[in-house]
Formats: structure tokens, sequence, C-alpha cells
């Protein structure tokens, strides 16, 4: 199979990147050391190419109608132009189908920018959903727009600098907000816990943006870093840490899910008739070695299982994500299979690191 | 860098290197450690250990995934590089001088069968394309 590249393509080759199949797309995992890329978000800025992510927008009266049927957390706290909401998207039995982030730009427009790896699925869900409830809406995806994620305390000055005219646009955005310019949308929102925006961008002008960020001073990042940074930062990736086997509650989601309002959306009845037996946790290790998804988690209430885990280069330990039974508390040690042995970690609150800085 | 021509190789991308008091020392290869990238972790034999060709005796974690060491012969565990517990990184930085364990082979002749670093870069050359 051919694999699928981004108008970034020829870019992360010509920096020496290490190219890898990331669910089809020929990306880049990093042009060096992961560990000095990871730390270079952390305490500069640094870019990414996510334009493997797939922008889909919804248009036409009644979209905001439709959209707080659809998706697990409420559109209804978008109330001015521009805000973005974290959500999951459900299946009628409480499983994830993807998480994704919703911008509200008019009453008859939100976008919505959802995984690589799960678009074609969603946006065949959206538009059964739509043909049975709102069929007067267009549901259209824009493979075409490249995104590019500039991330680190010093991200948003850098983009000022490489884009004229986004200083005065975007310097009094707040956090999780957009604004579009020209044919791009600029968000202040990312992946790695850090400040920085998101840019949406036309394909064709998409490797010209990279190549002043560039000249710039700001150095590109591969995909190895941002899971590291994403993990850290306690953030949750799809496939991983839920899919649609699991709902949102026991993925450390229950609060991007609303069941208090009224309101009725997918997947609600099923949150409501059964209350979670396990919950999403941070590991840290105690012992020597790498904590890595699928390893059992022993705890004294019932096993396990990391969903994410790494080598955490902000605390210089190891770190998971793991779904274990509901009882178990922070403070805990429990103890994670690794290979031979049986290894102690530290049940811990995340996140781990945000802002430059260790949380634990 | 190139696979220096003094050493041994495997198919595993461990290199061998004989030394002058008959042990061998056991590292991995320029082309292992640009696959794994960041080394954080390594766990190494216990000394004495009897280990046979091919048997998984040691394992390096980098911050993307864990790869197991291979024996590269017959023999017995004799000594471990616990430099390597600090600093899993000087891996990436010298592989061929970033030893993991050195072991006593049953039999020399052994060491003497393995890759030379012609056939070797053949093996990589052929895998990457």
């Amino acid at each position: 199979m051919t694999l699928k590249q981004t108008p970034l393509n020829a870019a992360h080759r010509a920096m020496g990147a290490k190219m890898v199949d990331f669910g089809g797309w020929d990306m880049p995992v990093n042009y060096g050391s992961q560990i000095e890329e990871h730390h270079q978000v952390r305490n500069d800025c640094g870019m990414f190419d996510v334009s493997h992510m797939r922008v889909v927008d919804i248009k036409g009266e009644g979209v905001r109608s439709f959209l707080r049927y659809l998706l697990a957390n409420n559109v209804e706290k978008l109330t001015q132009p521009g805000k973005a909401l974290y959500s999951c998207i459900l299946l009628d039995n409480g499983g994830v189908i993807d998480d994704l982030i919703v911008y509200f730009v008019s009453e008859e427009w939100f976008r919505i920018v959802v995984n690589a790896g799960t678009a074609d699925k969603d946006i065949a869900w959206m538009k059964l959903q739509a043909a049975k409830h709102a069929p007067q809406l267009s549901i259209v995806d824009h493979p075409e727009l490249a995104m590019i994620a500039v991330q680190g305390p010093n991200a948003r000055v850098k983009v000022w600098d490489a884009l004229p005219g986004s200083k005065e646009l975007t310097e009094s955005l707040v956090p999780f907000k957009a604004v579009e310019m020209g044919a791009m949308f600029i968000a202040r929102t990312g992946y790695t816990g850090e400040d920085g925006f998101e840019v949406m961008i036309p394909a064709k002008a998409a490797p010209f943006f990279w190549a002043t960020l560039v000249e710039k001073g700001v150095k590109p990042i591969g995909l190895g870093a941002r899971d590291t940074l994403r993990l850290e930062a306690g953030m949750n990736l799809y496939g991983q840490d839920m899919d649609e086997t699991v709902n949102p509650l026991e993925s450390g989601l229950a609060w991007t899910v609303d069941l208090k309002s009224e309101r009725d959306f997918i997947g609600k009845a099923a949150l409501l008739a059964k209350s979670p037996a396990r919950k999403l946790v941070g590991l840290v290790l105690l012992d020597r070695g790498v904590l890595r998804g699928h390893q059992q988690v022993h705890t004294a209430q019932g096993i396990g299982e990391i969903t994410s885990g790494s080598f955490s280069p902000t605390l210089e330990k190891s770190i998971a994500l793991a779904r274990v039974p509901k009882e178990v508390q922070i403070g805990d040690t429990v103890q994670v299979a690794i290979r031979d042995k049986m290894l102690a970690a530290k049940v811990v609150k995340y996140p781990f690191a945000r802002n430059g800085k260790s949380l634990i | 860098m190139s696979n220096p021509d003094n050493l041994k190789y495997t198919a595993s991308h461990e290199w061998v290197k004989s030394e002058s008091d008959g042990t061998i020392s056991v590292g991995i290869t320029q082309h292992a450690q640009e696959l794994l990238g960041d080394m954080v972790f390594v766990e190494t034999p216990a000394v004495g250990r009897k280990l046979n060709a091919k048997e998984e005796c040691a394992v390096v974690e980098s911050v993307k995934a864990a790869a197991d060491i291979y024996a590269p012969v017959n023999g017995a565990v004799t000594a471990v590089n616990s430099v390597l517990d600090s600093s899993p990184e000087s891996i990436n930085s010298d592989p061929y001088a970033a030893w993991m364990f050195k072991m006593k082979p049953d039999n020399p002749a052994d060491v003497a069968a393995l890759l030379d670093a012609k056939a070797y870069q053949a093996l990589v050359d052929s895998e990457t394309h």
C-alpha cells in the first residue's frame, strides 16, 4: 500500500526526518534526538506537522442542535464565536468512536478536527446521524487543509514573527479559542501541555509557512516527542487510552461528558445505566525500567492494564496511564508485570507535567 | 558511521569484539541504535549466567520501544557494563564503545563464524531497501 503524504513530506525529508508508517501516513517520528525535541517544546518552542488530522465543517441551519445530540460534551458551553470544546463522539452503547475538538464559528458553521485514523469512520457516522436527525446540514471534510502546530512557551511570538498580521488578530485570543485569518484558521490549542497555536492552512501554502517558521528558528518536532509530550500532559490518545470498547467515564474523560443537563445525546442512556467499574489513573515507575501499553497492573483490588506508557523526559522516570479497578486510590503502590519481573509503581494524579514543569 | 572491520556481527544487530583475555564484548550496532532512538534503560544478564547462541539475554529500551538482545554464541557471562545503568544514552553516542556484557565463548570458532563487517552491511542494506 502506498503511504499517504502530507504537503510537508519533502520538507521533512530535507530536514533529515526519520519517516515511519503512522496509520497509513508517511510521517516524521523524529529528526534527531526525540528527547531533545521534547525538551525543545517544553523550554522554547517547536512545530509539528499534523496535516494528517482531518478538518470537517458542518454547516446549515440547526447545526448547534445537531451537535448537542451528536457529541458527549455540550456545545451549549460554546457561547462566543471562535470558542473550542474538546469532546468524545460516542456509540449508542457509550463506546468512544473518536475524540475531537469542535470550534463554534457561527450559528450556521461549526468546525470539527478529528483524528487521522478515524476520520473516514467519523464522517460516515456524522452523515448517518445527520440523515436521520438533521438532513438539511452539509458535512464536508477538508483534506486539502494542512495543519501545523507550533507549541511551547515562545510559540505564539514565533508565529507572530512568521505570519505578518497575525499578532493583531491573535494577541488577545484566550486559550481554546480560534480566529480566521484569510484562508487560514488559527487556534490557541494543542496537544503538548504548552501554550501555542494550531494553524490550519491550505496545503499549497503550508510548505512556505513551514519554511518561514524554520527561518525564524522554530525546530521541527516529530510524532515521537508529540506522544511523550501529550502523555506528560495527561492527554488521552485515541486507540490507546480509549476506543469503541470502553466509555469515557472509564477513560478519565468524565469531565468532558455532560450528564447533568436535560439534554439527550448519543450514548447518554448507556452511560447512565451502568456506573463505571474502572478508571484511568497515572503511574510513576518506582523501579528501573519502562512502562508500556498493555502491561498488566496488579492492584489490591484486581488487575488493570497500562493504556499508554513511556519514558518521561521531564520527570526522567517512566510514566503511564492505566485503566484499573475504581477502588484503587492515589498514592497506592501497584505492581506492573514487565517481561519476567513485577516492578513497583505509584498511583498518581495526572497530568505529570505542563508548562515546562513537573507536577509530580 | 561505518561498522568497524575488527568486529564481528550477528543478524540480530549485535556487534562482537574479541578481547585479548579470550572473552568477547557484546553491544548493539550503529544501525540498531539508530532504529531504536534515544536509549533510556538497559537490562543486562547476571554474571555467571550460561547462555545459548540466539538466546534472549538482555533488553534495551528507548523512548520508543523495547528490544531484546541475543547471545551471539554459546558461553557464560563474565561481566556487565554497569555504566549503562546511569548513562544508557552512551549507546546512541558511541555504540561501538558501549559494550553491554562480556562472555567467555564455549567454542572460539563460533565467534569466527559470525558475520564480518561487509556481510553485516549487506544485511542492513537488504533490510532497509
